[in-house]
């Protein structure tokens, strides 16, 4: 069972990667500190009823989203999961945008259609996962075949939890994947439990295992390193670019809050959580920062005003027109494919 | 012009698909060196190579998932399910994330799915079933289903050529049972229903191989002049020519080869209930296949499908109503 956590490849004034400059090492802490302070926000509009429906957070797990989307270009296509709003963010889509999307306004993503965490933004490259985990996979995978196929030098990237990887859309894209070399990577986010289900109880082998049964390599990261998950990452990008094949990066996390806000998560040992707390994302990469001589408090600031100001902008927004609900179920004009995203890793800079 | 079976012809449309537009590929068990279990895509392979014409695993979630992928970032795949059974394998993919992704989020899904459908030939249980009607209820996904060579190419072409994923009812015992004059070049057929045979004293409304059935249980049916409508698409349903056979015949008698049960025509009837009833001179009356299994002994199998006499029948019934 994978409970030991990877060591992080370095730390303190060095980056974990040699390709990360010192602006790409803020923009890291920036995308998890947007992450965590967007969702902690949600939470409280949840509680004065503004967010409808339930809201689910990624609060502890802000690294694997935001080192893996970072590595990616803007060509690039994501299926991006529902505790993975850092790769938004990198992507491109604005706070205020995300705040409209959680409070079913017209602004939002969706424009409503879709509630909390459920989407994506095809202008930026982007694919709203569904709640049938891990969908996404094979969409992901669909993907990469279209772009090995022209012989594009591009790549998927795809995220999914522990849970997921006993359902058969797990092992038909993991199949697929390998018998075609895909270029495509398969974050699996593995926070520990399935809702209320251990991982033990999940598998009885450690997925990261099952990579080399199906052709390719797995390797296991430490989740709340966010400069180990962008090396990782961006050595699988490497890797599929150069014809070689998908990997399957399993991310080791923690859930640190419930499954969605009305769980109290009474089914996970206190002692679980403390020592996940010791290992938080943030306060990591901000250590490391704050050693290479960063005034972290600064980004700190930006950040919550950048949070401040998008909320209001939100609420300033209209509820979605009830008379077009039953509009856009079916494209009428030609079929747009997804549009190329944000890039801000300075490795993708033209 | 050339005079082409059913089967021929779906395989001249996707052939000029291929030909025409770089982003078409097919994609199944069994397509590309074998030629397709029921060789709708034989030569295929040596003309547009490995990539183009996947042999994939046999995994049909996977084949919808990942041509929705590919989809969304450019192409244009046809899945071929081998049988239209095995869709139930492929149906989340296909109901959950194709039909629901422009809703959601205005993304489109322009893919094609290939459905070999229908009994008569023994297949049994897992291999004679037609299960548009899953579709039809599934929002964000549209349900074509030709019955003649000539809408067999041309529905294809409209499938194809659609920025939404498409069924493509395709019935197995019409394959190669059906001839017809089909132009050779692309064309597009409309998806609204085709009058197959006009009439003034009773419309039977059917799809798929229940036209011919329709057609001819009642080529000669004691002199009354029958209509039979053939509804060509259904999703979306061409309700207009609907209500305007039962507006000319007042009565109406609806084929299904599917099991009853919220089948195609079960939505058809209720459409006529809702907005045709002032018009109706009777009930409507509905032959389907009862809500069982489709067994394999021919005895048993031609106890249930819809045929010749049972539709001949129905329709005797009718017109003394």
């Amino acid at each position: 069972m994978a409970t030991d956590i990877a060591q992080a490849t370095a730390g303190g004034t060095h980056a974990a990667s040699e390709h990360l400059k010192l602006e790409d090492r803020i923009w890291l802490l920036r995308a998890m500190l947007l992450m965590r302070g967007v969702e902690d926000r949600a939470m409280t509009l949840y509680r004065q009823g503004k967010v409808p429906g339930s809201f689910y957070d990624g609060f502890g797990q802000e690294a694997v989203s935001a080192g893996a989307a970072f590595a990616m270009a803007s060509e690039d296509r994501l299926c991006v999961l529902h505790r993975d709003l850092a790769a938004h963010l990198i992507r491109g889509v604005s706070p205020a945008r995300i705040f409209a999307q959680y409070m079913g306004r017209a602004a939002g993503i969706t424009g409503g259609r879709e509630g909390n965490v459920h989407f994506g933004d095809r202008r930026v490259g982007c694919v709203g996962m569904v709640s049938m985990l891990p969908d996404m996979m094979l969409v992901a995978a669909g993907m990469a075949m279209a772009f090995k196929m022209r012989g594009e030098k591009r790549c998927a990237i795809t995220w999914f939890g522990d849970g997921s990887t006993s359902r058969g859309d797990f092992h038909e894209a993991m199949n697929w994947a390998g018998v075609q070399k895909l270029p495509v990577i398969f974050v699996l986010e593995n926070n520990q439990y399935a809702y209320s289900t251990p991982v033990d109880k999940q598998f009885a082998v450690d997925p990261v295992e099952r990579a080399a049964v199906y052709g390719f390599i797995g390797v296991t990261v430490d989740g709340n390193d966010a400069e180990a998950m962008f090396e990782a990452t961006r050595v699988a990008r490497e890797r599929a670019l150069a014809g070689e094949g998908p990997t399957l990066i399993e991310a080791l996390t923690m859930r640190m809050h419930g499954h969605a806000a009305h769980d109290d998560m009474k089914y996970v040992p206190k002692e679980q959580v403390d020592e996940w707390r010791t290992r938080d994302p943030i306060e990591r990469q901000e250590a490391r920062l704050r050693e290479a001589g960063v005034d972290v408090d600064e980004v700190r600031q930006q950040v919550k005003a950048e949070i401040d100001e998008a909320v209001q902008e939100a609420l300033a927004g209209p509820m979605p027109d009830p008379s077009s609900a039953t509009e856009g179920v079916f494209c009428e004009g030609e079929a747009e494919p997804l549009g190329d995203g944000q890039a801000p890793w300075s490795g993708f800079q033209r | 012009m050339s005079t082409l079976t059913y089967l021929q012809a779906i395989s001249a449309g996707l052939r000029d698909e291929l030909r025409s537009d770089e982003r078409v590929m097919v994609m199944g068990e069994d397509i590309g060196v074998f030629g397709g279990a029921f060789k709708v895509t034989d030569g295929f392979f040596e003309e547009f190579g490995p990539d183009r014409v996947m042999d994939t695993p046999l995994a049909e979630s996977a084949i919808i998932g990942t041509a929705i992928g590919a989809a969304v970032v450019g192409m244009r795949p046809v899945c071929e399910m081998q049988f239209s059974d095995f869709i139930s394998c492929g149906f989340d993919q296909l109901v959950n994330v194709a039909g629901k992704m422009h809703y959601r989020q205005g993304l489109a899904v322009p893919i094609t799915v290939r459905l070999p459908s229908g009994g008569g030939f023994s297949g049994g249980p897992f291999h004679s079933q037609n299960p548009e009607a899953w579709f039809m209820h599934a929002p964000g996904i549209k349900v074509v289903a030709p019955s003649t060579a000539e809408d067999a190419k041309g529905l294809l072409h409209t499938a194809i050529r659609d920025p939404n994923p498409v069924c493509y009812m395709e019935h197995k015992f019409l394959y190669r049972r059906i001839k017809g004059e089909v132009a050779d070049e692309i064309f597009e057929t409309p998806l609204t229903a085709r009058v197959a045979r006009t009439g003034s004293d009773l419309v039977v409304i059917a799809y798929g191989a229940m036209v011919h059935v329709a057609l001819e249980a009642t080529e000669d049916l004691d002199g009354a002049s029958v209509e039979v409508l053939d509804l060509r698409s259904l999703v979306p349903l061409d309700e207009d020519a609907i209500l305007d056979s039962v507006s000319r015949c007042s009565k109406v008698v609806i084929v299904d080869e599917a099991n009853a049960m919220c089948a195609a025509g079960a939505q058809v009837a209720a459409l006529i209930a809702e907005r045709g009833f002032e018009d109706l001179d009777g009930p409507v009356v509905r032959v389907a296949t009862p809500d069982v299994p489709i067994p394999f002994s021919p005895p048993l199998e031609q106890a249930l499908l819809p045929n010749v006499d049972r539709v001949r029948e129905a329709c005797r019934e009718l017109l003394e109503y």
